[in-house]
């Protein structure tokens, strides 16, 4: 049984028999893997703690017939602790988790740019650098962007006519000029497109000046268009928390 | 594949949590080779736990009544609750006997990649509970891993405006263990929750 070593974000943990778990990561050069980890339930076991859903870890696995087996385990960050202390980030969060879990589907393939992209979003969550819900808008976009299926918010999506266009289809993958719209789609703000592209640019000046009635906006239309190219509802979503915090202040 | 009813017992018990089918199938054939009033007891016991046992109304736990053993007991104070996210989190309390307080079960934690909510727990419940003031203090002992921990962070959120007094389970170092062992998540909580002890 061959052993490697690869550093990993945990997407998700499930119970096996008395008191293992299989643990689901997104490593840096292995892709995705789904390992057992034995014995972890249980109080005094040693790297249980190392691995809970978004801990970014070292591990040595061993190579098995259908899942590898955790033998060693580092913590690199804890990025778990600073998430799980406060609700609107825990939710977030597992929508970013979910996400990669369901986009980079093939085990054993490598996904660099997504695990990049997972480790710098979590990063961002948990040190609050920008409103939890802005981290997480711009992760669905960047993600599905990497996956193959960005979204334009400056030309036609259907005939690549240069903007600024109006009209906004989930579908057609992004704006569409005024002779391709079609019947139902949806008309945004012009400050929603821009936050849109901001978002997707990685434009942090523009996207934390933007007002709560346009990151409303804004969620909604990452959302609609996160479920039409995934196909399938991401079942954390309809989760994440945006009330305000108790101090007062708003989030994103 | 086995004839019949054989095959039926064995699809029923592969469908137990942690039975595999191998396991299924030894199951079963340790059963044909059982004694039969072996065989009769389990199989009453286990119609018997489906028509007796139910949830407290109170506070969520398993009990042959409607409510359980807990509530009924007049000794208990009513003014301390611990929330728990099972009904087994209830006895591995009860093992302490440390605890003479009043229990409510979650029946879970939240965990939106599972799809379970707030709305899908015990949560109203609580609510109602601590409505007529007369819990001063809460126990949040969901368990220590990430699920937990969020359930608590969001029941504190929940209870705070409350104003009862809301504690949570310590972490820390297991008895018996050596400090060089720990890992460094369980060390740094054992740090944050250390106590004086010359109080």
């Amino acid at each position: 049984m061959g052993l490697y070593r690869d550093e990993g974000v945990v997407l998700r943990t499930q119970k096996l028999g008395e008191a293992d778990r299989i643990v689901s990561l997104l490593t840096r050069r292995h892709g995705r893997i789904r390992a057992v980890a034995k014995g972890v339930r249980r109080t005094s076991s040693r790297f249980g703690s190392r691995l809970e859903p978004f801990m970014h870890v070292d591990a040595q696995l061993a190579e098995g017939r259908s899942l590898d087996v955790v033998a060693q385990v580092e913590t690199v960050t804890p990025y778990g602790q600073p998430v799980c202390a406060n609700y609107g980030l825990y939710t977030a969060g597992t929508v970013m988790l979910e996400t990669t879990e369901r986009l980079v589907a093939e085990e054993h393939e490598p996904a660099l740019q997504q695990f990049l992209l997972l480790v710098g979003g979590l990063r961002a969550l948990s040190q609050q650098e920008h409103a939890p819900g802005l981290t997480l808008d711009s992760f669905l976009l960047r993600s599905l962007a990497i996956a193959g299926y960005a979204p334009s918010f400056s030309d036609c999506a259907h005939c690549g006519a240069e903007g600024p266009h109006r009209a906004f289809s989930p579908a057609a993958g992004g704006l569409l000029c005024a002779d391709c719209r079609v019947p139902g789609t949806a008309r945004p703000a012009p400050e929603t497109i821009e936050l849109l592209a901001a978002l997707l640019a990685g434009d942090w000046e523009v996207a934390d000046a933007s007002e709560p009635r346009i990151r409303r906006e804004t969620c909604g239309l990452v959302s609609a268009y996160v479920r039409w190219h995934l196909e399938r509802d991401l079942r954390s979503l309809v989760y994440v928390d945006r009330t305000p915090e108790p101090n007062g202040t708003v989030r994103g | 594949m086995y004839e019949g009813i054989v095959q039926d017992l064995i699809d029923e018990l592969g469908r137990l949590p942690g039975v595999g089918p191998k396991s299924a199938q030894r199951i079963a054939f340790h059963l044909l080779a059982a004694d039969p009033a072996d065989v009769k007891r389990l199989a009453d016991v286990l119609v018997e736990v489906k028509q007796k046992v139910r949830f407290c109304q109170t506070c969520g736990n398993v009990a042959e009544d409607d409510q359980c053993r807990i509530c009924r007991d007049p000794g208990r104070d009513p003014t301390v609750l611990c929330v728990v996210e099972e009904s087994k989190d209830v006895v591995a309390v009860e093992r302490t006997r440390e605890f003479r307080g009043r229990y409510h079960v979650l029946g879970g934690a939240i965990s939106p990649i599972e799809g379970i909510g707030p709305d899908d727990l015990r949560i109203r419940e609580l609510m109602q509970r601590l409505a007529d003031g007369t819990v001063t203090e809460a126990i949040l002992a969901t368990d220590p891993n990430l699920e937990g921990e969020a359930t608590a962070t969001y029941l504190t959120r929940l209870l705070k405006p409350m104003g009862l007094r809301i504690t949570r389970l310590a972490s820390g170092l297991p008895v018996g263990g050596d400090l060089e062992y720990a890992d460094e998540v369980t060390l740094g909580r054992a740090f944050e929750g250390r106590r004086a002890v010359d109080d």
